[in-house]
């Protein structure tokens, strides 16, 4: 066990998307972000200074303090605090975590559903194809904003408001996964039309393997290279989508903010002086999308064997 | 003026940077080439044969790069000429045809157009000569009805009359010599004696060196007046292709002539030679071809053969020097 | 289940009268707004032969002449449009047919041209030659399929230890190899084999050809090859078919085919080989090129580049006539207008 370990150790040192990660001192730097964003996030309870959840912690006397370095901040809160007294660095952390859970959790819904259309569609083609793919091309020509906030509406319609705050994460997870899916479903189908014609594919058929069996077997784990890459780039889009929903108020509520819901609310504050409110949850969200979009390019990059 | 040789290629080394060492593609390499000879360049995938006529040409791919050596047009150094002069040379002195004619035509202008362009680039004429020369090219290498072809596109043609006008293209500039990297290998065994016919004619009526990489043993014995047969970037064997066929003095050449299959005797299995040719990254000590080699002895492991004289070859193996006849 | 052709002296596989239309037209909407036809490719017109127990079959022809789709309609890995494949006495040409007849598939086996592409890349090689094994339930513990791999790959001149190793650590040759363990770990008696060695290089086509002959003298293998290099089939076979536009224009044993070719385009193959033998002779360049399939002249297709074509190879599609050990399909051999065949190499 330990020897396949360090054979499997050694193999991913020596790997050329490893030294190509070693060679871009930006990708490098971007990696060191996203791994701070995801340690800060999900060791929020652990190493958060506060929490802001915690009502009894709460002082509203401490509430608009500006960030340490500017006149009247406290060494206690370093980012300052908003109009309740909780402390902003804590409130970025815990809603990193809501942020990067809903993104997360609404790419690998986007995923799963791309994927198992995308190679359905690949492999059976014919009208099943044809059809499958015309409702991504239906779906393509509403914007994923529109999607997200149509679904959002019909269940908030079905389940009312109380019901509706509760299965938020869930609602706003499935919008944003169904307005993603169709771009892994078209990338997957692609490749599966190129490898499903290699000779390894015809070779499974000869054997005699079923059509379903030779499609996970041999031909999904040859296409998951450019989907790893949309999924990166999409880890991103879903964080954005996330927050402009909850900006918009439809999608988390304040009881469970996320970025969004936080740049929305102090974003009332901005003009009246308060501007580390609003500015702060803005920055952690703006560092978080590039750093993760930067890393989605480099692999990219880095799996296209062409410009290597 | 120095020699009477078109091109001579003296120690010819590339080299390939990659992040786990430098590889030799090409290494120690040296040929000459009269004018109007055809020199076939032989061997298997990744003995170096392509990337010699790459570094003629100045048209090796990055990172590679000529590390070592010089390679001589007509007496003048070409090898370390800036882009802009290679690119005059490449053309009217040195035509190049490639394996895909799809690669050497653009596929959204017309061949007449690609013609002319060529041919105002190199020869000091006006449009209309151009256009009437490009014709007449297009004529020369059997394209039916010229006047009408010439005005259509790269995929109006077949596979075989694509690569005619990828050798018109070559022809254009009446360079004295011509590199044909595999120029038949894409194409049908019928449609391959058309254009070897065609390129073995045209060469002979234009005057134009040939130096023709291939694979393929049949190709070369039909056309060229002499071989280098190439093995892990090194020459193995270089002689006039009568000799080298007939009486290969390498056991590495005889290994690979006994492993052609042949028309005229049928044998129940074909001579063959164990193993594989060496990655780029593990070329064995010594004499390269050592470890599949029936007759090595002790020297071919440890010391690397130089090319020497034997009959009207030189051959880069030991057996020779002990005066052994393979 | 009886043992069908092997006793009764009958052989393995007849192929009669086997056609494969494909459909290369524009999408539908494509169609209608540009008011285009279907465009049908007949890729396989017709084609009848058999193969015997032990035999080897070669199909030669130039690119498009639909050698590798006969090849893909007996593997089952396209269905014929008409025509039946029959193999040891069953009937396994539609889809639904083979379906029935699983265990008829298990003893065939196809090996491919393409060493880089006939191999998954992201397995392991012991795990793609175990795969016939398992999922035909051949062996059942790990033990013995690890067992049963290893002798595989000795069997084809690799090591057992190779097993472990992924298909990109292996040279063309090996990889091919490696594909030949794989087609044998079913057990077949039949293996067709499209274009083995053509992508490799002229050593290592000796060693596979040679493993390939070999593995047919000690298993008593039955082989379909199909190839474009005549050479090659020269050295393989023992009877060799020659296809052109989708039809088999003549087929014949290995002697008489290539001492006494009759179809004009049998002729015109065998003299556009390179002849190592005759240094500086020229080939006999023929004019012409192979037509689109698309659009395949009328009559026999050969006739706009045949020497001997008169008005009646314009217009009438020639059946073939069988000869002793053979058959061919040309107007000129029916009525007597075929010159004696003076081979190139003589001259």
């Amino acid at each position: 066990m330990m020897s396949r370990l360090a054979e499997t150790w050694r193999r991913a040192a020596d790997s050329d998307i490893w030294w190509s990660f070693t060679r871009s001192k930006l990708v490098m730097l971007s990696a060191l972000i996203t791994v701070v964003f995801f340690v800060a996030a999900y060791g929020a309870p652990l190493i958060a200074p506060h929490n802001p959840f915690d009502l009894a912690s709460l002082n509203l006397a401490d509430g608009f303090k500006p960030p340490v370095w500017v006149d009247g901040g406290e060494a206690n809160f370093l980012l300052g605090t908003d109009d309740q007294g909780r402390d902003i660095l804590s409130t970025i952390m815990y809603g990193s975590r809501t942020s990067l859970s809903v993104g997360f959790l609404a790419v690998i819904f986007a995923m799963v559903l791309g994927i198992t259309l995308g190679l359905v569609a690949g492999y059976m083609g014919g009208a099943v194809d044809a059809f499958i793919m015309r409702v991504a091309d239906v779906q393509l020509s509403f914007p994923a904003i529109l999607i997200a906030m149509l679904v959002d509406g019909v269940t908030r319609g079905l389940l009312g408001a109380d019901k509706h705050s509760e299965a938020a994460i869930t609602v706003l997870v499935v919008s944003i996964g169904l307005s993603y899916w169709v771009q892994y479903a078209r990338t997957v189908r692609g490749s599966v039309l190129v490898e499903k014609n290699k000779e390894y594919v015809q070779a499974a058929r000869v054997i005699g393997l079923p059509g379903p069996l030779i499609a996970i077997r041999h031909v999904l784990p040859n296409v998951m290279g450019p989907v790893l890459v949309i999924a990166t780039i999409n880890l991103a889009l879903a964080v954005i989508t996330e927050a402009t929903l909850s900006f918009l108020g439809v999608g988390l509520p304040p009881t469970q903010p996320s970025l969004g819901t936080l740049i929305n609310t102090g974003q009332q504050y901005l003009l009246s002086g308060e501007w580390w409110i609003t500015i702060f949850p803005g920055a952690a969200l703006a560092i978080l999308v590039l750093s993760v979009n930067l890393l989605g390019d480099w692999l990219r990059d880095a799996l296209n064997p062409r410009l290597r | 003026m120095g020699s009477p040789k078109l091109l001579e290629v003296r120690n010819l080394r590339v080299e390939f940077p990659t992040r786990r060492g430098t590889l030799v593609a090409v290494d120690d390499v040296s040929l000459e080439i009269a004018a109007g000879e055809v020199l076939g360049v032989v061997g298997e995938s990744g003995a170096g044969k392509s990337m010699t006529g790459a570094a003629i040409i100045g048209l090796l791919e990055p990172p590679g790069r000529i590390a070592a050596g010089e390679i001589l047009l007509e007496g003048r150094r070409i090898d370390n000429l800036p882009y802009s002069e290679m690119r005059r040379i490449r053309g009217r002195q040195i035509g190049a045809i490639f394996q895909d004619p799809l690669t050497s035509l653009n596929p959204l202008y017309r061949v007449g157009d690609q013609l002319i362009e060529t041919i105002l680039t190199h020869l000091p004429m006006s449009h209309a000569d151009a256009r009437r020369r490009a014709v007449q090219l297009l004529a020369d290498v059997g394209i039916p009805s010229p006047e009408e072809r010439v005005d259509h596109y790269p995929h109006q043609f077949s596979g075989g009359m694509r690569q005619r006008v990828v050798i018109a293209l070559a022809l254009a500039a009446e360079p004295k010599l011509i590199i044909a990297d595999e120029p038949t290998t894409a194409l049908d065994v019928s449609i391959q004696a058309q254009i070897i016919t065609l390129l073995k004619r045209l060469c002979r009526e234009h005057g134009t060196a040939v130096m023709l990489v291939t694979h393929d043993m049949g190709v070369i014995a039909e056309t060229a007046d002499r071989v280098a047969v190439m093995y892990a970037g090194r020459i193995a064997e270089i002689g006039p292709v009568q000799d080298v066929i007939k009486t290969p003095h390498h056991p590495y050449t005889s290994g690979l002539m006994g492993a052609i299959p042949s028309m005229t005797h049928k044998h129940e299995r074909l001579t063959q030679i164990d193993g594989s040719m060496p990655r780029l990254n593990a070329i064995p000590q010594g004499c390269a071809f050592n470890p599949r080699c029936p007759k090595v002895f002790d020297r071919c492991r440890v010391e690397r053969p130089e090319p020497m004289p034997a009959g009207s070859s030189e051959v880069a193996c030991w057996l020779v020097k002990e005066g052994a006849h393979v | 289940m009886s043992e069908g052709g092997k006793k009764t002296g009958m052989p393995m596989l007849t192929v009669s009268g086997l056609k494969r239309v494909f459909d290369v037209s524009a999408p539908w909407l494509n169609r209608v707004l540009e008011s285009k036809p279907r465009s049908l490719v007949r890729a396989v017109d017709g084609v009848s032969f058999s193969i015997n127990p032990g035999e080897t079959f070669s199909l030669v022809g130039e690119s498009g002449c639909g050698k590798s789709t006969v090849a893909r309609l007996i593997v089952g890995l396209y269905e014929p449009s008409e025509g039946s494949v029959n193999f040891e006495g069953h009937e396994i040409g539609a889809a639904a047919e083979r379906r029935r007849h699983r265990d008829i598939q298990a003893r065939m086996q196809m090996i491919f041209q393409d060493p880089y592409a006939s191999l998954n890349p992201r397995w392991r090689v012991g795990k793609i030659i175990a795969e016939p094994i398992r999922f035909g339930g051949l062996l059942k513990d790990n033990a013995a399929v690890e067992k049963r791999v290893g002798e595989l790959l000795t069997q084809v001149g690799l090591s057992p230890a190779d097993a472990k190793k992924y298909p990109h650590e292996f040279s063309g040759g090996q990889r091919q190899r490696v594909s030949i363990a794989r087609a044998l770990a079913g057990q077949p008696e039949f293996l067709v084999c499209d274009e083995p060695t053509s992508a490799l290089d002229v050593s290592v086509q000796a060693q596979i050809l040679n493993l390939m002959k070999d593995l047919q003298r000690n298993l008593g293998l039955t082989y379909l090859f199909i190839s474009h290099n005549l050479a090659v089939v020269y050295h393989v076979s023992d009877k060799v078919g020659v296809m052109y536009l989708g039809r088999l224009v003549e087929w014949a044993d290995t002697e008489t085919l290539f001492s006494d070719p009759k179809h004009p385009y049998t002729r015109m193959l065998l003299d556009a080989i390179p002849d190592l033998d005759m240094t500086g002779r020229a080939r006999t360049p023929v004019a012409g090129e192979v037509p689109s399939p698309l659009n395949p002249p009328p009559g026999c297709s050969f006739h706009p580049r045949c020497p001997l074509a008169s008005e009646r190879c314009r217009t009438e599609v020639p059946a073939a006539q069988p000869f002793a050990g053979g058959s061919v399909a040309c107007h000129a051999v029916e009525e007597g207008r075929l010159p004696p065949w003076k081979p190139q190499a003589a001259a």
